[in-house]
């Protein structure tokens, strides 16, 4: 059993595993923070996405070893329902999860686009959020968020 | 370690202590809001009644003033938590934020149906009107006598009885809190006159938005029970292959990891979830051939020419056999659609903890209370020794692999005696979800040139219907050989065959299929969307052969105001001009066109109307959607805001369904098992989306969640046989399959 140190959500955490090859989503799962999701386990599907030093990340192709001393940020950690991320609060206002599922990976890939492009087109946030997958159909809805938490419309 | 079936209970150690403990905590959590002062008011422990006559099974009125609303129908993402609240806060006479509400918990709600056929609102939620409609008269009367007052010259309102003329009134919770109505659903009970509404048909939010934004919600795949092993299902390699030996030996490197064997029901189990992921992925185990699924470049042909069918006439109108008229058109035409997967962004997930006497199962199945009869059985237990407790899953969209692995997790916990979550993998889901069935149909009619359909006849090849089935057969059950329900699933699949305007006479003929290539079971607005295909691109194709404009065509066929209000009103959307189909730049590098499709929801429900804006690049086969314009009528809406995110899901899952979706197979397995190979809409694909929404507020609700799946293939075949002159009959409409249909205009 290896003891990984990890900065998660500004706290520093050790997360022990028997594999360093052990994918971070089920470290962060296994200490409780469930916000992130196994959607596929191949980087297909966007669901699982955290920020890695800032950088979007799919926690399930990425492994413990290799998040040592990094930062990671998960849906917990961008706010809370008391006092929400400004993306977390316009995907709020614009109602958009259904079932909800692939809803922690699209804030956090929204975010990191934000973070690099305050302020996107459409076609931008299409672009950049190519890669996560919703079933339910709340495209019209995200992107609607996204422009409203860039500070564009709504 | 292999467990054998029958050492299937530990002993009383402390893992068993744990169990019993978390037991005591679980109910706890389910029990969450439900009236815990009432029950020690009356000293009434005891079961909560769950008869869906009783107004006790849907309300209870709490000594602290709340009502608590228990919902044998559960939200899956489409927003019956408020819609519901909506309901029962109206007809009762208080306000949401006063109500707390309890679903899909087998001891605790009314069964009221499997959550499906968009029946939530317009059945379980009439009933919950009904119910609350009834309790509403009872606090009334109950006030008149403390009131002295004639019930008459009372209102519910606030949480309160007070007279209509002012003064002070009586609080629920003082009139009845803590104690049972112990009354009846009246149905004579009279309801809230709609233009007095003030909580239905307003846009308020969805209650577990916030949570799910922030990450404080608990959906199925983040629920643990104290004790949990974590466990992988392996299926075979082929789908009726025989397991044959397994090497256990192969996982002996991987600390706390066991094998599950139950004949050819093959698990891992192991402390943590990783560990039992490589567990499951290094065991080797030894299979069976078996290769007995049909050629699928030869699926369509091995369909029609299937020996074992029982035929039915579904449908028979007019004066039969031909019309023989001057100037009359005769068209024929096939249409398939193929099998697809539910494609749930999050495979499915269960926990179980089943005992020797008695077994909680927590699913996201949209059936809990159904599956307890199919679970007591495999399980070998008294029903009401079974409870289902339903948390969300991703979004299923009908029937996915959540009852299977419930039913895994089960079966696994009935062999190593402690509670067991299984968690599906992407490969699991794709591979085994059960899957919406093909369905092919041949339609043949004649218009004479005023447009008047002289004759239409559908015959369709579709997978029976086992009658009586409680459940679909399920894959953990059937490879351990434990009791199994046998038979076909798919839903009401022949609806919506025949057309819904005019002609002079109507044949709908159906070939029910002994047996289904793949394990069928209702996938979203099931039939339907291959159904309205066929049939609203047909019309299209009479129209066109009738040199007609086809939404004139459409109306010129339809009696029905309420359809003619919804098509008038996408027609506005779409700013519609008349002219006939194809349009003109045929010849252009990318083509434009429009098109257009009209559904009455089972004949009997909401009606939807939609048109869509399409670009379609010659060079590449590839189809663009630029825009769907839509008006949508479901009677009274209760949420306009849940309505329209309904509205928004059914159109671009059905797009996705419509452009991309297959399922794959070779002889022995399915091979499209990841979204590489299964590919579904994505951000860039997704047009912009014009809804209208037509309120009724006098007429009964309707479903919402289904109807709007109907019209999408039509409409998109429509607007790309516009745009080019190509008729696309097989979906989905693959760049491929348009670069042939294009070579063939």
């Amino acid at each position: 059993m290896t003891t990984y140190r990890l900065r998660i959500n500004g706290v520093e955490r050790a997360i022990d595993s028997s594999d360093p090859d052990q994918p971070l989503l089920y470290g962060l799962r296994s200490v409780g923070l469930t916000a992130t999701k196994f959607g596929c386990g191949l980087g297909q599907c966007g669901a699982c996405s955290v920020l890695v030093d800032r950088r979007p990340t799919r926690s399930c192709l990425t492994t413990i070893a290799d998040t040592q001393g990094k930062s990671v940020v998960t849906l917990e950690g961008l706010g809370s329902m008391a006092a929400p991320h400004p993306v977390q609060a316009a995907f709020i206002k614009e109602q958009v999860p259904q079932c909800g599922y692939c809803t922690s990976g699209m804030i956090i890939s929204a975010v990191a686009l934000l973070a690099e492009k305050p302020k996107p087109t459409e076609d931008d946030i299409r672009a950049s959020l190519e890669g996560n997958l919703c079933r339910c159909g709340t495209h019209v809805r995200v992107i609607r968020a996204v422009m409203a938490a860039s500070g564009q419309g709504g | 370690m292999t467990v054998p079936l029958t050492q299937h209970r530990l002993a009383d150690g402390p893992t068993r202590r744990a169990i019993v403990q978390g037991g005591a905590l679980m109910v706890g959590f389910a029990l969450a809001g439900v009236p815990t002062r009432a029950r020690a008011a009356t000293g009434d422990a005891g079961p909560r009644p769950v008869d869906p006559n009783e107004v006790d099974s849907f309300l209870a009125v709490n000594g602290d003033g709340t009502v608590t609303v228990f919902c044998g129908k559960v939200d899956l993402g489409q927003g019956l938590r408020i819609a519901m609240r909506q309901i029962a806060g109206e007809e009762l006479g208080i306000g949401i934020d006063m109500i707390k509400y309890i679903e899909g918990d087998t001891t605790l709600t009314p069964d009221q149906g499997r959550t499906s056929g968009s029946n939530g609102i317009q059945r379980g939620g009439m009933q919950l009107r009904r119910a609350a409609a009834t309790a509403r008269q009872a606090l009334i009367e109950l006030a008149a006598q403390r009131l002295n007052a004639a019930p008459d010259d009372l209102v519910a309102k606030d949480g309160e009885v007070r007279p209509n003329n002012g003064g002070a009134g009586i609080k629920f919770a003082e009139l009845i809190g803590g104690r049972n109505f112990k009354i009846k659903l009246n149905p004579k009970a009279p309801l809230k006159d709609p233009a007095t509404y003030t909580l239905v048909g307003k846009p308020l939010p969805r209650p577990d938005v916030p949570a799910k934004c922030t990450g404080g919600f608990t959906y199925m795949q983040d629920f643990s029970a104290p004790g949990m092993v974590h466990a992988r299902v392996i299926r075979p390699p082929a789908i009726g292959a025989k397991l044959i030996g397994v090497d256990e030996a192969s996982i002996k490197h991987l600390s706390g990891a066991n094998v599950v064997r139950l004949k050819d029901f093959l698990a891992v189990i192991a402390d943590d979830e990783w560990t039992a992921v490589r567990a499951a992925r290094a065991l080797r185990a030894q299979w069976s051939e078996w290769s007995g699924l049909p050629a699928q470049d030869k699926l369509i042909a091995t369909l029609r020419a299937d020996p074992e069918v029982t035929d039915e006439v579904l449908v028979t109108r007019g004066q039969q056999g031909p019309s023989a008229q001057s100037g009359a058109v005769s068209r024929s035409a096939s249409y398939f659609w193929p099998m697809q997967s539910h494609g749930s962004i999050g495979p499915s997930c269960a926990v179980a903890d089943v005992r020797s006497d008695a077994a909680t199962v927590w699913t996201a199945s949209q059936g809990t209370h159904g599956n307890r009869k199919t679970f007591a059985r495999f399980l070998g237990l008294p029903e009401e020794k079974v409870r289902l407790i339903y948390l969300d899953g991703a979004g299923c969209y009908g029937m996915n692999g959540h009852e299977d692995a419930a039913a895994d997790a089960a079966i696994v916990s009935r062999a190593v005696g402690r509670p067991v979550r299984v968690q599906w993998s992407r490969q699991d889901e794709h591979g085994w979800d059960p899957k919406g069935p093909p369905q092919l149909l041949d339609i043949s009619g004649a218009v004479d040139p005023a447009g008047r359909i002289l004759a239409w006849r559908t015959e369709m090849w579709l997978p029976q219907t086992t009658r009586g089935l409680p459940d679909i057969p399920l894959l953990g059950p059937a490879a351990a050989g434990l009791d199994n329900v046998r038979g076909l699933q798919p839903g009401l699949i022949s609806q919506n065959a025949d057309p819904p305007y005019t002609a002079d006479n109507v044949q709908v003929l159906v070939h029910w299929l002994k047996d289904a290539p793949l394990r069928p079971a209702p996938i979203r607005s099931p039939g339907k969307p291959a159904n309205c295909f066929a049939v609203e691109s047909f019309t299209d194709e009479l129209a066109a052969a009738a040199g007609l404009d086809p939404i004139e065509f459409r109306l010129s066929g339809l009696a029905d105001p309420r359809g003619i209000e919804a098509i008038r009103r996408a027609a506005a959307l779409m700013n519609w001009q008349s002219r006939p189909s194809s349009g003109a730049n045929k010849s252009a590098p990318v083509m434009r066109g429009r098109g257009f499709a009209y559904v009455h929801y089972k004949h009997s429900e909401s009606y939807v109307a939609m048109g869509m804006e399409v670009a379609v690049e010659r060079g590449s086969g590839r189809i663009r959607v630029e825009r769907v314009a839509c008006a949508h009528d479901c009677g009274q809406i209760i949420n306009p805001d849940g309505v329209r995110a309904q509205v928004e899901g059914s159109i671009l899952q059905t797009l996705s369904r419509v452009l991309m979706e297959e399922v794959q197979f070779d002889r022995s397995r399915v091979t499209s098992v990841d979204w590489s190979s299964y590919p579904i809409l994505r951000f860039p694909d997704v047009p912009k989306l014009d809804i209208v929404l037509i309120d009724r507020p006098t007429q009964p609700p309707l479903g919402a969640g289904e109807a709007a799946c109907s019209p999408v293939g039509a409409a998109l075949a429509n607007a790309v046989f516009d745009a080019t002159g190509a008729r696309l009959r097989t979906v989905p409409f693959t760049p491929d399959r348009v670069k042939v249909a294009l070579s063939a205009v």
